[in-house]
């Protein structure tokens, strides 16, 4: 209740406009959209690239924060980057701890947007492998540590 | 004898003076020492005094097993113990003498109430016998000094082994943090609920608290989150034309919340905000603003303004919490639905020198150091070393190399279940001999018969194995001990019932009272107590150098455990044969308890003093 009111609102502005290289994929009900996202400018690791993002939400969203993975789906892929792992988990600050009930779908997906732009190593996290292979699915029972804010 | 309570009524006063004394010395149970005079005990006037000293004296002699032959058989008064002895007038013969060992049986008793009650029996004995006038008075003191009360020195001392304590209840320790709130708002002139959130970012640290305030108050304050700049004042209102960016409600009238940083949401959204922050995320010094990146803190006040009974009380709970983690010097008791706190003063960089046990109100002891169940004497770094060793598979990995060796070769581990001594891989089919290792070409002839014992490569592979053996039997020795000290000790969960149900039986079985068969209960806690430490001796041996000191420990170690597995013997032996070993059970039950605080106390010096050489660093 207290989430599908808000995600209502927040549909109908996505329906609206959204910013350059954003775009919906789907969201039939207030439990599970789909967004793609793509790289705009020349970053080599991406270009061309369309990438997907899924958001799961909860009953006390935006109280508490989406889980936000990426899917290989319709061809798309896993991006390379320090901080997402080859199942599509994102290791970011702001879905977890700083998660702010200000945010929303269009402003998470504008940060992982630029998470994305401003990265130029071709890489997987450390203990990319293991990590995967453990089979974690959901990022809410990971206890990241934010360790580095230059990427 | 004559019973304990006359014995106070004739001397009020030495008993009350004797109190006082004692009082100022410490809070521990009291001890009166009393020579029999003879009014009291004049039956026994012709015993050898004991000297009451002398107990307490045995911890600096390492290795004494004359302790027991030492002390009378038939023991003389001249030690009492002031435990509440509320049928005191019944008891007439010589059992109610307690040797001073025996007062260290109640040592995991609480404390303060000990004191409490043994002062109430005291006074009660004593308070309305003022018949005693002066002259009389003066009589005793004259005396005093060299026949009746030579226990001048002999205050309750603290042991080596022992912390000073207290324990605390909820109450006091919110009224010990509203204390400190208050003081810092005197000084610092400010709210109290600013004053609260400053002293929780310095975790309590007044003093640096009112330093770094003194050096730039305004940047201080921003950091803690207590933001004075902000215009607005945190109350409910309602703002025309508002939509609240969490939940996109803009309904007329809606009821709305901001902190001074004037960053609006509707009262809902707030409530649901703190209920999530507090009930989910157990946080409650640092709920932030809910916009992104405001570092304002919701205050207490607005706390208690929005959130409702279930999360207020949530967030009080959690308060108190954070504070007791915050304090170096308070730790909760960890046993289940206990809820007080013991505010102790040994810090986590003085644990390898001192094993902090303390005992808290609710009746468990345990470790301030670490939490654990008390591990005395072994100090808390070895305690996790050795739990460690025991939980990981190190030992798995010595006993392979000491009962396989590894082919030559290809180094595949061999376990020899039999055959000869001509060995050939599975899969290398490297061919060599089991005894010596080397290649098997080379021996020759001699076949099943290795003649090259000298050879180098042999000699190290046999030595590498005879390590791992040595080192195997050595952790099988002090693992094996442990393990029936713990094993013991589980069996012993439920012994506190065999024990009330083997009194029961006792008494209509020798139509002795309740009270006097109290001696099983005392020897049932003090196996428990023994077993515990035994245990842990056992840890703490694995990790000490080979020395004379050592040699020392494992004596008294020795000495515990034999007089632990002889009080043990006598305790299971049946019912009708309990009531006749009774002194004798006593007897070893102070001298048991003894044991123990010798082997603590020189264990502890010694870790004050740094004497001990650890095979390990911790």
């Amino acid at each position: 209740m207290f989430a599908q009111k808000r995600l209502g609102k927040e549909l109908s502005n996505i329906h609206k406009s959204l910013p350059p290289g954003i775009s919906i994929a789907s969201a039939s009900d207030f439990s599970n959209w789909k967004m793609d996202i793509q790289v705009l400018d020349t970053n080599p690791l991406y270009a061309d690239q369309i990438y997907r993002l899924n958001f799961k939400f909860s009953g006390s969203y935006p109280i508490e924060a989406p889980e936000v993975t990426f899917i290989k789906e319709d061809g798309r892929d896993i991006p390379m980057h320090p901080h997402i792992y080859s199942n599509g988990v994102i290791c970011l600050d702001l879905l977890g701890t700083n998660w702010s009930p200000v945010q929303n779908v269009e402003s998470v997906c504008m940060s992982i947007q630029s998470m994305l732009t401003s990265n130029t190593k071709n890489e997987r996290p450390p203990g990319d492998d293991t990590f995967v292979r453990s089979g974690y699915r959901s990022p809410r029972n990971i206890n990241f540590v934010y360790d580095d804010n230059t990427v | 004898m004559r019973p304990l309570r006359l014995l106070a009524a004739e001397f009020p006063n030495l008993a009350c003076e004797q109190l006082t004394a004692t009082d100022k010395a410490s809070s521990k149970p009291k001890k009166l020492h009393l020579k029999p005079s003879e009014g009291a005990a004049d039956s026994h006037t012709e015993q050898p005094p004991l000297s009451p000293t002398s107990s307490q004296r045995l911890p600096t002699l390492p290795n004494n097993l004359t302790v027991a032959e030492e002390r009378p058989a038939k023991r003389s008064h001249s030690s009492t113990s002031t435990h509440p002895h509320p049928t005191g007038d019944h008891e007439t013969d010589e059992e109610v003498a307690f040797s001073p060992a025996y007062d260290a049986l109640v040592e995991n008793e609480p404390k303060g109430k000990m004191s409490e009650m043994s002062d109430d029996d005291f006074l009660s004995g004593g308070s309305d016998d003022d018949f005693m006038d002066e002259s009389m008075d003066s009589d005793f003191e004259e005396e005093d000094g060299t026949q009746y009360l030579d226990d001048k020195d002999d205050k309750p001392q603290k042991k080596a082994y022992e912390v000073d304590f207290t324990v605390l209840t909820e109450g006091e320790i919110k009224k010990a943090q509203s204390d400190a709130i208050e003081e810092s708002c005197a000084i610092l002139a400010l709210t109290p609920e600013n004053a609260a959130v400053l002293l929780r970012h310095f975790k309590w640290n007044k003093d640096r608290m009112i330093e770094q305030y003194m050096d730039g108050s305004q940047k201080l304050l921003e950091e803690a989150g207590v933001d004075l700049t902000g215009s607005n004042k945190p109350e409910l209102k309602t703002v025309p034309g508002f939509m609240c960016d969490i939940c996109c409600e803009d309904e007329d009238g809606l009821q709305t919340f901001s902190l001074r940083c004037n960053h609006r949401y509707c009262a809902d959204c707030y409530r649901h905000y703190l209920s999530q922050k507090i009930k989910e995320e157990g946080e409650a010094i640092r709920i932030q603003c809910p916009s992104d990146g405001c570092k304002v803190l919701v205050d207490p006040k607005s706390i208690t303004m929005l959130a409702g009974v279930g999360v207020l009380s949530r967030y009080y709970e959690l308060l108190n919490r954070t504070y007791v983690e915050d304090r170096e010097n308070l730790r909760w008791c960890p046993a289940p639905n206990c809820e007080f706190v013991v505010d102790c003063p040994v810090s986590q960089k003085q644990l390898h020198e001192i094993v902090p046990t303390v005992f808290c109100t609710c009746g468990h002891h345990f470790c301030f150091g670490c939490g654990s169940n008390d591990h005395q004497p072994c100090p808390c770094g070895l305690v996790k070393k050795w739990l460690k060793k025991c939980e990981d598979d190190s030992e798995t990995a010595n006993w392979i190399s000491a009962n396989t060796k590894e082919c030559p070769k290809c180094q595949s581990t061999i376990e020899k279940n039999g055959g000869c001594n001509h060995m050939t891989c599975r899969k290398c089919k490297h061919e060599f001999c089991w005894v010596c290792m080397g290649p098997w070409n080379e021996h020759g002839t001699s076949w099943y018969n290795c003649n090259r014992y000298e050879e180098k490569s042999g000699i190290d592979a046999r030595d590498t194995q005879a390590k791992s053996r040595a080192s195997l039997e050595r952790y099988l020795h002090y693992y094996n001990r442990y393990a029936n000290h713990e094993q013991s000790g589980k069996l012993d969960k439920d012994l506190y019932i065999k024990t009330e149900k083997k009194m029961t039986m006792l008494q209509s079985a020798s139509g002795m009272s309740w009270i006097e068969v109290q001696y099983l209960d005392a020897a049932s806690k003090v196996l428990q107590q023994c077993r515990q430490t035994l245990k842990w001796t056992y840890a703490f041996a694995f990790y000490l150098q080979r020395n004379h000191l050592t040699t020392i420990f494992e004596d008294n170690q020795k000495d515990l455990e034999m007089a632990v597995e002889a009080l043990s013997e006598l305790f299971e032996k049946p019912t009708d044969q309990l009531a006749n070993i009774k002194v004798e059970m006593m007897d070893k039950t102070a001298y048991v308890s003894n044991r123990r605080v010798i082997l603590l106390d020189t264990t502890a010096k010694g870790l004050q003093d740094g004497t001990w050489e650890f095979t390990v660093e911790f």
